[in-house]
C-alpha cells in the first residue's frame, strides 16, 4: 500500500503558494499607488502569471492517478464556497466604493483567482496525506484474502 | 494508535487511557449562525457607511485577531510544542475545528471594515510619505495572508482529517502540529508590526 504520506506528488502547495504571493503583490502594488490611479500594467501581468500558475498545478495535479479526489472534491467545495464568500465581500466592498471599470475588472480577476487558488491548496494540502483508490480496493482486497493456513 | 494512547497514561495509572477521540465535526456547525450574523451585519455597516459600526468591527475584530494570534503563536504554540503526541492530538481534536471558524471570520471582519473605514476617513488619501505607513500595513497583512493561507491553514486542516482516521499518524501529525506552532508564531511577531503601525496611523 502506498502511504498517501509517502506519495511522490506535483508541486501543487508550491505552486498554489506562488501564486499566492504573485496575486497578493499585485494588490499590493495597487493599493500602494493610492490615492493616484495606479498603473494597470505590473498588476495585469501579476494576475496573468497567478492564473497561469494555478491552471498549471490544477493541471499537474489533474494527471495524478491514485489521489483522494473524493476527499479533494469534498475539502475544496466548501472551502471554494467559503472563499466565495469572502471574495464576494471584498468586491461588494469595491463595487459600494465606485471602483473606476479598469482597476474593478483587475480586481475582480484577483480575488477570482485568490477564490480558487486558496481551496485548491487547501483540499490537496488534506487529500495528499488520504489513501488513493488504489490504496483502499487494496485494503478491501486484503481484507477479503483468506488467512494462510 | 494503541502506542499513542499508552504514552498518555501516567505511570502506575490502574487502566488504559481513553484514547483521545476524532474531532465530532471538520467544522464546528453549531457556530455557523454566529458567523452568519457577523457577516449579515458587516454587510450592513459597509453598505450605509455606518461609521461607529464600521469601527466596531474593524477594533473587535483587529484586536482579537491580533490577540488569538499572539497568544497562539507565543503563549500556546511553545506549550504545545513540549506537550506529548497524545497530548497534542487531543488538544488539537478540541481546538482546530474552533480556529477553523474563528480566524476567518475575525480576518474578513477586520479587512473588510479596516478598508471601508480607512476610505471613510480618508486615511487613504494620505500622500506619501505617510502612505507608507499604510503600504507597510498593505504588505504586512499580505505577508501573514501567505503564511496563514499556505502553511498554518492548511495544516489544521490535515491534522483534523487525520484524526479521522480509523489510525491516525501520530508522527505526522506531530509534524503539521509544529507546523502550525511555527506557523503561528510568525504571525504573531507580524502581528506586533500591525500594532505599531496601526497605532502609528491612528496618532498622525
Amino acid at each position: 500500500m502506498v502511504d498517501g504520506a509517502q506519495r511522490q506528488l506535483p508541486p501543487v502547495t508550491a505552486l498554489a503558494v506562488a501564486a499566492l504571493i504573485v496575486v497578493l503583490a499585485g494588490g499590493i502594488d495597487l493599493a500602494a499607488h493610492l490615492p493616484r490611479p495606479a498603473p494597470l500594467g505590473p498588476p495585469v501581468a501579476a494576475l496573468a502569471v497567478a492564473a497561469v500558475t494555478v491552471i498549471a498545478a490544477a493541471v499537474t495535479l489533474a494527471r495524478v492517478r491514485d489521489f483522494a479526489w473524493h476527499t479533494f472534491f469534498l475539502v475544496g467545495g466548501w472551502a471554494l464556497a467559503a472563499y466565495l464568500v469572502i471574495a464576494g465581500m471584498l468586491e461588494f466592498v469595491f463595487v459600494l466604493d465606485h471602483t473606476p471599470g479598469g482597476l474593478l475588472a483587475v480586481l475582480s480577476l484577483m480575488l477570482a483567482v485568490f477564490a480558487v487558488d486558496v481551496p485548491l491548496l487547501l483540499a490537496f494540502s488534506v487529500a495528499r496525506y488520504q489513501p488513493g483508490p488504489a490504496a483502499g480496493a487494496a485494503g478491501a482486497a486484503g481484507a477479503g484474502t483468506a488467512p494462510p493456513p | 494508535m494503541a502506542e499513542i494512547t499508552d504514552l498518555a497514561r501516567p505511570a502506575g495509572s490502574p487502566g488504559p487511557a481513553a484514547p483521545p477521540g476524532p474531532p465530532p465535526a471538520i467544522v464546528p456547525l453549531a457556530g455557523l449562525p454566529i458567523v452568519g450574523v457577523a457577516l449579515v451585519l458587516l454587510v450592513v455597516a459597509i453598505a450605509g457607511n455606518w461609521l461607529w459600526a464600521l469601527d466596531f468591527f474593524h477594533i473587535v475584530g483587529g484586536g482579537l485577531w491580533t490577540g488569538v494570534d499572539l497568544f497562539v503563536g507565543l503563549i500556546i504554540g511553545p506549550i504545545l510544542g513540549r506537550l506529548s503526541v497524545p497530548a497534542r492530538v487531543e488538544f488539537a481534536a478540541r481546538f482546530m475545528p474552533k480556529m477553523l471558524l474563528i480566524m476567518p471570520t475575525l480576518v474578513v471582519m477586520t479587512l473588510a471594515s479596516g478598508f471601508q473605514l480607512a476610505r471613510h476617513l480618508g486615511v487613504l488619501d494620505v500622500a506619501y510619505p505617510r502612505h507608507w505607513w499604510l503600504t507597510a500595513s498593505f504588505i504586512v497583512v499580505g505577508v501573514m495572508t501567505v503564511v496563514a493561507l499556505g502553511f498554518l491553514e492548511p495544516a489544521n486542516l490535515a491534522v483534523l482529517f487525520e484524526l479521522r482516521k480509523p489510525a491516525p499518524d501520530g508522527a505526522l501529525i506531530g509534524k503539521l502540529m509544529r507546523r502550525f506552532a511555527y506557523t503561528a508564531g510568525i504571525t504573531g511577531l507580524m502581528q506586533i508590526a500591525t500594532l505599531v503601525i496601526m497605532t502609528r496611523i491612528t496618532t498622525w
